[in-house]
C-alpha cells in the first residue's frame, strides 16, 4: 500500500525584525493572510515606536524626560504600565518596570505585543498560528490537525541545541536567560546582575504573564522552582547555572521524546 | 578548534532541523516512500510519493531530492541542502532519512584548505554527525530560549527554523 497522499498543510510565514530582535509569524491555516500578516508588522513596529527605550522620540523615552503628559501619551502607555503594576504585585516585586530609578517596561513589552498580534491574527480569522519573537512565543490552535506544536528549548549553555522538546497547544511559552546578551537581568533589590541560573522557562495560557513570571523567576534565582509551584503557571522548567533541570507543575507530562540517533 | 566544532554543529543542526521540519509538514511519520538519492539530478519525485512530497520539496530550500517507492515500502529519502557559508568556508550536508527518521548526516563541502582543518576535520565530523542527530532529529516547530538579538538571530536554531519554512 501507498502511504496516504497529504496535500502540504497552508502555511504562510514572515520574519521581521523589531525591536532588536527579530518576530516569526506562521500561520498554518489555510487562506490568504497577506492582509493580516502586514497588520501584525505594523502592530509590532508601532509598539516599537511607543515604547522603545532605545528611540529619543518613543512615548516612553518622552515621558521620561517629562516632555509628554501621561494623558498624552499613546493609550497603550497605561495599558502596559497597568500590567506592569499587577506583576510587580504578583511577583513580589522580583519583576519590576522600574530600573535605576527610570521606567523601563521592556521586560514586559515584546511579550505583551506577541500576545496581542495573535489575538490580531484570531481576529481575523486563524486559530492556528504562531507568533515568536526573540525566543518568546504565544501558540494558537495546533501546529497541524491532531498535531500539537512541538517546542524546543534551546540550550541556555551555547544555544544551538535543543535541550527538551515539549507538545502544547493553545499556550505560551517564554524564557528568560542570560545566554546572549549576558546577564542583562537584575536582582530588583540589589541591583546587581543575577547569574544564579542558566533560564527559566515558563508555559502559561498567556504570553504576558509568561514573560513576566520567567523573568521574576530567573531574578530570584535559587528560589525560582519553589514559588514557580505556588503560581497558577500551567508548567515550567528551571535550569541551573550547573545545567541541573528542575521541572515545575505538569512540565514533564508536556515533554515529547527526543528521538534517539540510530547507532551506525 | 572548539569554535570550528561549534560552527559546524549549528550548521548541521540546522540542515537536521530543515529536514526534520519537512517531514513534518508532509504528516509526520507517514513520509513519503523509498529510494535511491540522485545528489547531482534535478529533483524528480516518483508519481506514487504523491503531490504533497512534489510541492513540499519544490518549496524547501533543499537543492535535491529524490524519493521512489520500493515494493518492500521501505521509506528512504536522501536531501543535499545549500551550501550554507560559515567563517571557516562553505559547509554543504546530506541527509538521509528512512521510515521518517534521520539515519545520516554527511558533510559533502566542508573547510578542506588548511591541513589543519583538514585534520580536525576528520575526527569532528563523524563525531558532529551523532550530536546533530540526537539534537535535530526530533521535529521542532518553534524554538524557546533567552533573548536573542537581531545579529544573534542568524546563527539561532530559529533562523534554521526560518529558512527550513520558506
Amino acid at each position: 500500500m501507498s502511504p496516504p497522499v497529504t496535500p502540504a498543510p497552508a502555511r504562510a510565514r514572515r520574519m521581521e525584525h523589531c525591536m532588536g530582535t527579530v518576530f516569526t509569524v506562521d500561520i498554518r491555516d489555510s487562506g490568504r493572510w497577506d492582509e493580516a500578516m502586514s497588520d501584525v508588522v505594523h502592530w509590532l513596529h508601532h509598539v516599537d515606536g511607543v515604547f522603545s527605550t532605545y528611540r529619543p522620540d518613543s512615548d516612553i523615552s518622552r515621558l521620561q524626560r517629562g516632555e509628554l503628559a501621561p494623558v498624552d501619551a499613546d493609550p497603550d502607555v497605561a495599558v502596559v504600565l497597568d500590567l506592569c503594576a499587577r506583576y510587580q504585585a504578583v511577583t513580589g516585586g522580583w519583576f519590576t518596570p522600574h530600573l535605576n530609578g527610570r521606567i523601563d517596561p521592556t521586560g514586559i513589552v515584546k511579550g505583551w505585543a506577541i500576545e496581542r498580534a495573535s489575538d490580531l491574527l484570531r481576529e481575523c480569522g486563524s486559530a492556528h498560528h504562531v507568533v515568536s519573537g526573540g525566543g518568546d512565543m504565544q501558540l494558537a490552535g495546533e501546529a497541524a490537525p491532531g498535531c500539537p506544536w512541538r517546542v524546543g528549548i534551546s540550550n541556555p549553555r551555547d544555544g544551538q541545541s535543543v535541550l527538551e522538546v515539549i507538545s502544547v497547544r493553545d499556550a505560551a511559552v517564554a524564557t528568560s536567560g542570560s545566554a546572549e546578551r549576558g546577564a542583562h537581568i537584575v536582582d530588583p533589590f540589589t541591583g546587581r546582575a543575577v547569574d544564579a541560573l542558566s533560564s527559566v522557562t515558563v508555559v502559561s495560557s498567556r504570553l504576558t504573564l509568561a514573560d513576566a513570571y520567567a523573568t521574576a523567576a530567573y531574578a530570584m534565582g535559587e528560589a525560582a522552582a519553589q514559588w514557580l509551584e505556588t503560581t497558577d503557571v500551567d508548567a515550567a522548567l528551571v535550569v541551573g547555572s550547573q545545567g541541573t533541570r528542575c521541572p515545575v507543575s505538569a512540565w514533564s507530562a508536556m515533554v515529547a521524546p527526543m528521538p534517539q540517533p540510530p547507532s551506525w | 578548534l572548539r569554535r570550528i566544532a561549534v560552527s559546524i554543529v549549528a550548521t548541521i543542526t540546522g540542515l537536521v532541523l530543515l529536514l526534520s521540519f519537512k517531514t513534518h509538514g508532509l504528516g509526520g511519520t507517514t513520509a513519503p516512500a523509498a529510494a535511491l538519492a540522485s545528489p547531482t539530478g534535478s529533483s524528480t519525485p516518483a508519481a506514487t510519493t504523491g503531490s504533497g512530497k512534489a510541492k513540499h520539496t519544490s518549496k524547501s530550500s533543499a537543492k535535491h531530492a529524490t524519493a521512489t517507492t520500493s515494493p518492500t515500502h521501505a521509506t528512504v529519502s536522501t536531501t543535499t541542502g545549500d551550501a550554507v557559508q560559515t567563517r571557516y568556508g562553505p559547509v554543504q550536508v546530506r541527509i538521509t532519512v528512512k521510515d521518517g527518521k534521520l539515519t545520516r548526516v554527511e558533510p559533502t563541502e566542508y573547510p578542506q584548505t588548511e591541513p589543519r582543518d583538514v585534520q580536525i576535520n576528520d575526527y569532528a565530523i563523524p563525531m558532529l554527525d551523532r550530536e546533530a542527530l540526537a539534537a535535530g532529529a526530533a521535529t521542532i516547530d518553534v524554538v524557546s530560549g533567552a533573548t536573542f538579538t537581531s545579529d544573534g538571530y542568524i546563527s539561532s536554531l530559529q533562523s534554521a527554523l526560518d529558512k527550513a519554512g520558506l
